[in-house]
């Protein structure tokens, strides 16, 4: 029993005393021994107990042995069930007969019982090893099927977020083919609230679920942003960010993002890492649009450049993108398809409307029998004018579009000593995505402007303090001191923000409870250089567009206007 | 508000990093990083890659430092500004004054 655990023996003999020669040695042997007298008698127990293994006599009356080890090992199915045939035959050909039914191995008559245990020992280890083996094939199915369905469900998820928005939009089309489950590129498209489209196509490094994962946290930092209108700058600069922080070095994402203006009929272009993607003029003329940039992902945000390139377009040109797929798409001789025969395929394209036709069909054929190796896609969008665009998201209105508001903010004599409102009114200012991309300019108008406010007009110090080192000092120790004991006074801050989609306009009047100063008399002055202080009102100068004083000097108003680019 | 520093080995130079917004708040840590040193630098360097924002009165400060650096024989390197940043020292004519970076 240390070696064998008890057993279920079938024992199948039509001579009564040979029968009961093996039963007695088998139960000695401590197992459950079953008798049967004829083969049918050894199926009716086989298909009642299983046994684990059985010991068949070839000749029998009723059904024999061997007929009896095939219907055992169909009933057995998946099951190992060792045979061993009992036989006192000792020609060749009859002891591969019993093979060949589907005994596992045979015993002569007169049974040796050492042997007869040996064996019993070793076809339980091939029956142990076997069923470890079903169990683990079992499993290993079940895990497959899981995972694919997993991966099922997974991909629907994923499709929706990464090959969605305006994609489905009437100048729109695209291809997408992948080698797993999963597609390493992604397509997002989105129109911002100025009626313009925003596209990016990205491919990243490897394929399947490691490079789909990026795309996920891409597509919702994408679609968050576009809807509310940021810039191509901020959209490309949130996900690099992203990207950075969440992909492990090696795993990167290159990126080609267009923003379309149907109006000005113009594109926007950044290209980071992917093949020149281009322009196709209805004239028949190419224009590559050439990366520039590191892929998405790579450089940390202060060093990420988002500098974009534009076009103009006409009515019925088409911009083509694609990711290295195509360019890199083999033949059965191992040759890829690269640059130049796409060029070609232009050139002897006749009708524009069938580019994106031609050059599927141009890599399918070239591609052949070869195998493709990258996951492959293509995007082709048409210039169009606005009126002509079908797409619910092209809803677009010029009224809409137009975005007006005011804010008026007083600071008290109690909150001068304990609350900093720039910080505050940043926020404010940068929620509108026009105004996030000069936080840098509106953060320092601001602070000049409060601190003048505060400083010279409600605490009534004087500049002049700061010309020396020990000045500079003795001022911000005398600021402290005059804000503790401050009871009256006031700085207003009034805000209007006005913008369009062709720019817009915000303008800050900041007036304080001081004295005010001899304005005319600093006009025409040049921003100094040195000198510890006095180039607030210089910087401010500069950053906007008027900066003007009024009533006694404690009132100033300035005015900070850009122009949209894209 | 977070003002560090470090000195060389040899205590040659010091760098300077701003943490946040450089204004008039940061003032005494800004002088206490480079006026309570054992041995004075002989070249100094302004880390601003944490630097979000900057006023007049952090161009001041920086002013105070090349005068205590030297004034005109100053060596002093302003480094790692964001394009924000780098903006206003440029309005200022800062780079004829720092090496900017």
């Amino acid at each position: 029993m240390n070696d064998v655990r008890s057993l279920k023996i079938l024992v199948a003999d039509d001579t009564d005393s040979d029968r009961l020669i093996l039963e007695t040695i088998v139960r000695k042997e401590g197992h459950n021994v079953f008798a049967a007298k004829n083969g049918l008698e050894a199926i009716a127990i086989f298909k009642q107990e299983r046994p684990d293994i059985v010991l068949l006599d070839a000749l029998m009356p009723e059904l024999d042995g061997f007929d009896a080890a095939r219907q055992i090992k169909h009933l057995a199915g998946d099951e190992l069930v060792p045979i061993i045939f009992l036989t006192s035959l000792q020609d060749t050909e009859s002891l591969v007969h019993c093979l060949d039914a589907g005994g596992d191995d045979f015993l002569s008559k007169p049974y040796n019982r050492v042997i007869l245990k040996a064996k019993i020992k070793s076809f339980n280890r091939m029956r142990d090893l076997h069923n470890t083996m079903i169990r683990q094939r079992d499993e290993l199915s079940q895990h497959h099927e899981r995972l694919l369905q997993e991966q099922t469900v997974a991909k629907q998820v994923f499709d929706n977020v990464a090959h969605s928005g305006c994609l489905n939009a009437s100048n729109v089309r695209y291809f997408l083919s992948s080698l797993a489950v999963f597609n390493g590129d992604v397509v997002v498209a989105g129109v911002r609230p100025n009626g313009n489209m925003m596209v990016l196509l990205g491919d990243f490094t490897g394929h399947g679920l490691p490079a789909a994962i990026g795309a996920m946290p891409l597509a919702s930092t994408f679609y968050g942003m576009v809807h509310k209108g940021f810039s191509m700058s901020d959209v490309l600069r949130e996900i690099n960010k992203k990207l950075k922080s969440i992909l492990p070095i090696g795993l990167f994402c290159c990126a080609t993002m267009i923003d379309f203006n149907f109006r000005r009929k113009r594109i926007k272009v950044w290209n980071g890492g992917l093949p020149a993607g281009m322009i196709y003029h209805k004239n028949g003329n190419i224009t590559p649009m050439r990366s520039s940039h590191l892929p998405l992902g790579v450089l940390p945000d202060k060093n990420f450049r988002d500098d974009a390139k534009f076009y103009d377009l006409d009515v019925g040109d088409r911009v083509f993108m694609w990711s290295d797929g195509i360019h890199e798409a083999r033949n059965s001789e191992g040759e890829m398809f690269g640059e130049e025969r796409l060029l070609q395929l232009f050139a002897e394209n006749e009708s524009c409307e069938s580019a994106f036709d031609e050059i599927l069909l141009g890599v399918k054929n070239f591609i052949g029998s070869g195998e493709q190796d990258d996951d492959l896609s293509m995007i082709e969008i048409c210039m169009e004018s606005p009126e002509n665009l079908h797409h619910p998201g092209y809803s677009f209105n010029q009224q809409l579009a137009r975005v007006e508001w005011e804010m008026r903010f007083e600071v008290k004599p109690t909150s001068f000593k304990s609350f900093d409102p720039l910080p505050f009114l940043l926020n404010i200012l940068t929620e509108e995505p026009d105004l996030r991309g000069f936080s840098g300019s509106l953060y320092t108008i601001l602070a000049e402007l409060y601190s003048n406010a505060l400083e010279h007009g409600v605490l009534g110090l004087s500049g002049d303090l700061k010309k020396t080192p020990e000045g500079f000092t003795e001022y911000y120790t005398l600021r402290e001191k005059l804000l503790n004991e401050i009871t009256t006074g006031f700085v207003h801050i009034y805000f209007a923000y006005s913008s369009s989609v062709e720019g817009g306009c915000l303008t800050l009047r900041i007036e304080d409870s001081g004295k005010g100063f001899d304005y005319a008399s600093r006009q025409g002055k040049e921003l100094q250089i040195t000198g510890y202080s006095g180039r607030g009102i210089g910087i401010v100068e500069k950053l906007c567009k008027t900066v003007r004083y009024y009533d006694a000097g404690n009132k100033v108003e300035v005015v900070f206007a850009w122009v949209n680019d894209d | 508000m977070a003002i560090t520093s470090t000195v060389s080995a040899d205590g040659t130079q010091v760098t300077i990093y701003i943490q946040g917004r450089f204004d008039f708040s940061s003032h005494q840590e800004f002088r206490n990083a480079y006026e309570k040193l054992a041995k004075t630098p002989s070249r100094y360097r302004v880390d601003l890659q944490g630097t979000s924002y900057l006023d007049s009165s952090a161009l001041g400060m920086l002013l105070l430092l090349r005068d205590h650096a030297g004034g005109e024989r100053a060596d002093i390197e302003i480094v790692n500004c964001s394009q924000d940043v780098k903006k206003i020292l440029l309005i200022s004519n800062f780079e004829q004054l720092f090496s900017i970076q």
